[in-house]
């Protein structure tokens, strides 16, 4: 079990899709249920060998004594290895990918366009993102990575909103864009380190003996930016963040959730599995601009948020504002501070946590309202297609209607602005506390992520003020006419919800959980960072 | 070798110019005609027997006129592949229906003697000779549509750029010979590296490069020589376009290799890092590479033919490939080979595809394949497969074929910023190859009926995908075959 239950969690998916792919030629035809069953089932057990995996996980053991590694050979003239394992970093991943994939299914049961497309492709794009998060080779994980891509093509572009096209080829185009510069760091990175290997365990080592330059550059300096390129599409970290509204918007909600609560965080994932420990040096050069990006991604994210009058673009931004701050925790690895660093650090990877389910609730509400209004506008555009709404109130008075979607939305909400109690609360502050520890880098160079930190805490500010006027203005006030015959959300919608929103209480109140299992992880890694010698880039 | 011993090598070579010859007597009665076709592809498979039996042997032959060595028989494989699959689309194709086939088979089969003698040669003759009766025969292939305008213009065009592209190269071949005194590869080698003359100047050497690839460009369609791809690729029998896209394309690089590598390198072998008398050439194929995959690339955009994007798209693939040639080493050449290889099946398995559309909805625009996705899942799936390979995308075998070309570049450290240009290029290729996804599946069709492949047809389009796929998760076996190859 030990040594398969890595292998499963990828494949488990995969051979969920290939049943279906057998299902649909016997029978499936005039029974589309059975391909929600199906998928139902699939990440079902998923999440069971998931929840065993944590059961079973040991936080203090590295991948290296790890019982549930697996190391084999796949092409052995290129050194590529089937090589796989989890740490501290890719637990959380692992456990909320496995989590809202099953969350996602049971919230698509409405899908009626060829479910069995639909089903197929989101359990490969499954299996992809569990790949990414347990690789540890860069080949495989390239592989990974890219292969989530096509699922995720289909899934925005046949069963998206009125603009899906476009956003579909927007988001392949940008993602591809990143991943190819990925790809030649990938084999820079293979073909400067000596034994030539992908194995990014051992590349930490040998990565930093690389010593040669290009164009006057340091090549792992250049290796770093490429990195970063394709890293920082993904998370998104302005100025590439254009593509995610769009997909986030036009998505149907399950991608839209897996979007914003699994695939963001593979931006971030990528730059500290892989970025973080091979080119430790490089991190300390660039971590002041990451500080930069990520209070930029804060600030910028938020008051695009407040600008907003689609309830789902407003999300999709406040998404853009949130990696900002797993971003400014990661810069506060050079802290002088062993604790401050490890704060920003660990308050990092929860914030990777938490925003994933804080999302994912924001998302699928969005998309409960939209159902039953088919619109979700606080405020209706000027030139809306229905003269007589243009410019009107979306929404209005809720509260009274939907009592319970009403208590929950203002949860998902307040979770969402960081109020205490609410796990977004604790990474946030931590995020805080790590980036405000750095007035002096571990090289006792002085530094301005301080000063950026103290700016980068108005974003709580402006989070606040977009969430709390989209909830008066859907929630309070005289009810809307045209709504009174709405239903409160149903039994279904709850059981998606209801899960998540105990994870974000839960973990608001005693987060020891996440961070006994992250913290040896980051212990470490910023053990290695701190004592890497500094050199001129 | 003399030449009587010399013949036990050439059988291959003289199974095809038999197969010509019985293919034209078959045309003399009604009754045997009917068989043209079996026996073209029966015979085919024998000469494909032949050239794998004598993978492994080294051997000049006919004094020093031909060479029989791993190298050439590697690509020689790639043509029988090729003409094989091809010959098996021909027959499902409603194009070539009304066409009389007798001299289509026969046509066929001399361009296939040409791209045989092309990768052979030693000899500036017999390379001359090779790539004349190559295209000589592919000009009426081009035009094979005898009342259709764009197959005519198409066979026209492409005779006036290649007699002048070959034209060019021959004067290029003089000036060798005016150089060297000879016409034999090896001999001009040592005598290019003996004079002394050349060594103060090797501004003549530069002409005759240019000169040389003139002729080889035309044949792989590198830019600037590639005006006439994609108007001969549009107006040619579609068959015959995907013939096009990949046999004389890989015999011209084949050819390209063994010139500039025996002529212009130090040693006149494949194992050589350096040019000759320091004349830069690596980084002229550097830049005609970087042309080439980004005129190909951009222009495919704008195309709303799908021929015409499948044309521009094999001038970016042969950008690619000039790509890893432009850095002189093995894993370089071995680089190029497994992309061929992998080439093969997913660009023939694209124009399959195209030849399914045409035989059943007669379109070859765009607009046409809309909603194609619901009407023939399987074969519109397995058509993306292809596509994704096209693009580069993993888990398929053109992304570890662009793997191992972007390898070779960055494991010599030259050309880094060649790299980057081949990257930033497949990431405009996904544009308009999903052009093609996005009307079949993303866009809904006109009315709801299925339709289906002839069952050859389905077939080679499923005998294309399944290398496509499987080459993307475990190619180690292609890789250790291409291995043994000796240089």
């Amino acid at each position: 079990m030990n040594e398969s239950i890595l292998s499963l969690l990828i494949f488990i998916p995969v051979i969920g899709a290939l049943a279906m792919l057998v299902f649909a030629q016997f029978g499936g035809k005039e029974n589309p249920d059975g391909f929600k069953w199906i998928a139902v089932i699939a990440t079902g057990i998923q999440l069971l060998l998931g929840i065993w995996l944590y059961l079973n996980y040991n936080p203090t053991d590295t991948v290296l004594t790890s019982a549930f590694t697996v190391q084999k050979e796949w092409i052995p003239q290129f050194n590529i290895q089937y090589y796989i394992g989890v740490d501290g970093l890719s637990m959380p991943m692992v456990l909320l990918t496995a989590f809202l994939s099953f969350i996602c299914v049971i919230s698509s049961w409405k899908i009626t366009k060829s479910p069995f497309g639909f089903f197929a492709l989101f359990l490969l794009l499954d299996a992809g993102m569990m790949g990414v998060f347990v690789s540890l080779d860069f080949f495989l994980f390239y592989v990974f990575w890219e292969v989530m891509l096509l699922p995720m093509y289909f899934l925005i572009g046949i069963w998206g909103g009125p603009q899906r096209q476009y956003a579909a080829i927007k988001f392949f185009l940008y993602t591809l864009f990143g991943s190819v510069f990925m790809l030649l760091a990938m084999l820079a990175l293979y073909f400067y380190s000596d034994p030539h290997t992908f194995n990014l365990i051992a590349l930490i080592d040998t990565a930093k003996t690389i010593d040669a330059t290009l164009w006057g550059f340091q090549i792992k300096y250049l290796i770093w930016l490429c990195l970063f390129i394709g890293f920082a599409i993904k998370v998104p970290v302005f100025p590439f963040h254009t593509w995610l509204p769009l997909a986030h918007v036009e998505a149907p909600t399950a991608i839209s959730v897996i979007l914003a609560g699994v695939l963001l965080k593979m931006g971030t994932y990528g730059l500290l599995r892989i970025s973080y420990p091979l080119l430790p040096g490089e991190v300390y050069h660039f971590a002041t601009i990451l500080a930069v990006l990520g209070v930029i991604n804060i600030i910028w994210g938020a008051a695009n948020a407040i600008a907003q009058i689609d309830l789902k673009k407003m999300v999709a931004y406040s998404s853009v504002s949130h990696m900002g701050y797993v971003i400014l925790g990661m810069a506060a690895v050079v802290s002088n501070s062993k604790a401050g660093a490890e704060a920003g650090m660990n308050g990092a990877a929860m914030q990777m946590f938490n925003h994933g389910t804080i999302t994912a609730m924001l998302f699928l509400l969005v998309g409960v309202i939209y159902d039953k209004a088919h619109h979700r506008y606080i405020f209706f555009p000027k030139d809306y297609k229905d003269k007589a709404l243009a410019g009107k109130q979306g929404f209005g008075g809720l509260g009274a209607k939907m009592p319970i979607y009403s208590a929950l939305m203002a949860m998902a909400f307040f979770a969402g602005l960081g109020l205490p109690a609410m796990s977004g609360f604790i990474s946030e502050a931590l995020c805080f506390i790590g980036g405000f520890s750095v007035d002096t880098t571990f090289a006792g160079e002085s530094s301005i992520i301080r000063i950026l930190t103290i700016i980068g805490t108005l974003g709580i500010l402006l989070n606040a003020i977009y969430f709390l006027r989209a909830f008066q203005h859907v929630f309070f006030g005289k009810l809307n006419e045209k709504y009174k015959e709405l239903t409160d959300i149903s039994l279904r919608e709850l059981v998606c919800v209801v899960p998540i929103a105990l994870i974000i209480l839960i973990l608001g109140i005693y987060p020891a959980p996440l961070i006994e299992m992250i913290a040896p992880t980051f212990s470490n890694l910023i053990d290695l960072i701190q004592s890497t010698p500094i050199m001129g880039i | 070798m003399t030449n009587l011993p010399s013949i036990s090598y050439f059988i291959p070579e003289l199974i095809v110019i038999g197969l010509i010859l019985t293919t034209i007597c078959l045309d003399f009665s009604s009754k045997l005609r009917k068989h043209i076709l079996p026996v073209n592809i029966l015979g085919v498979l024998f000469v494909g027997l032949f050239v794998w039996d004598s993978f492994g042997i080294n051997q000049n032959i006919f004094s020093h006129l031909y060479i029989i060595d791993s190298f050439s028989t590697f690509f020689k494989l790639i043509f029988v592949s090729t003409t094989l699959l091809i010959l098996i689309a021909s027959s499902a194709s409603k194009e070539l229906d009304d066409i009389g086939h007798p001299e289509y088979y026969t046509l066929m089969m001399t361009v296939l003697l040409g791209l045989m003698i092309m990768v052979s040669s030693t000899n500036l003759i017999m390379i001359y000779i090779g790539i004349e009766t190559a295209s000589l025969a592919s000009y009426v292939l081009a035009g094979m549509k005898k009342g259709n305008k764009a197959s005519n213009e198409a066979s026209l065009k492409y005779v006036i750029f290649g007699s002048f592209a070959s034209g060019i190269m021959l004067y290029g071949m003089s000036w060798l010979y005016g150089l060297a005194g000879s016409t034999d590869l090896y001999q001009i080698h040592e005598s290019i590296l003996n004079s002394s003359a050349l060594l103060e100047d090797n501004f003549m050497i530069y002409v005759a490069i240019l000169m040389l690839l003139a002729g080889v460009g035309y044949k792989i369609s590198m830019v600037p020589f590639h005006y006439w791809t994609p108007d001969v690729y549009e107006g040619a029998p579609t068959p015959i376009t995907a013939f096009f896209s990949i046999a004389p394309k890989a015999a011209g690089l084949g050819l390209f290799l063994r010139i500039m590598y025996s002529l212009f390198s130090e040693s006149g072998g494949f194992a050589d890092p350096n040019p000759i008398l320091h004349v830069d050439w690596p980084f002229l194929i550097a830049v005609l590479a970087a042309g080439t995959m980004t005129i190909g690339n951009v222009l495919a955009i704008q195309q709303n033919n799908v021929k015409r994007i499948l044309a521009y798209s094999s001038i970016a693939h042969a950008g690619y490939m000039l790509m890893s040639a432009s850095i002189l080493s093995v894993s370089a050449i071995k680089a190029i080979m497994f992309y061929l290889v992998i080439y093969l099946f997913m660009n023939l398995g694209a124009f399959f595809y195209a030849i399914f559309i045409s035989n059943k909805c007669g379109v070859e625009d765009i607009e046409g394949y809309k909603g194609l996705g619901y009407k023939s899942p399987l074969m519109a799936s397995l058509m993306v497969l292809l596509l994704v390979s096209l693009t580069g995308l993993p888990p398929t075998a053109g992304f570890i074929g662009k793997v191992y070309l972007f390898s070779a570049l960055i494991e010599a450290k030259t050309f880094y910023w060649l790299a980057v240009v081949g990257i930033l290029n497949s990431v405009v290729s996904l544009f308009y190859y999903f052009k093609i996804v996005k009307v079949m599946w993303l866009d809904e069709p006109k009315d709801d009926s299925k339709i289906t492949p002839k069952p050859a047809l389905s077939i080679l389009i499923i005998v294309c995908s399944i290398p496509t796929l499987v080459l993307g998760l475990k190619w180690d076996f292609l890789f250790e075959f291409i291995d043994k190859i000796k240089f």
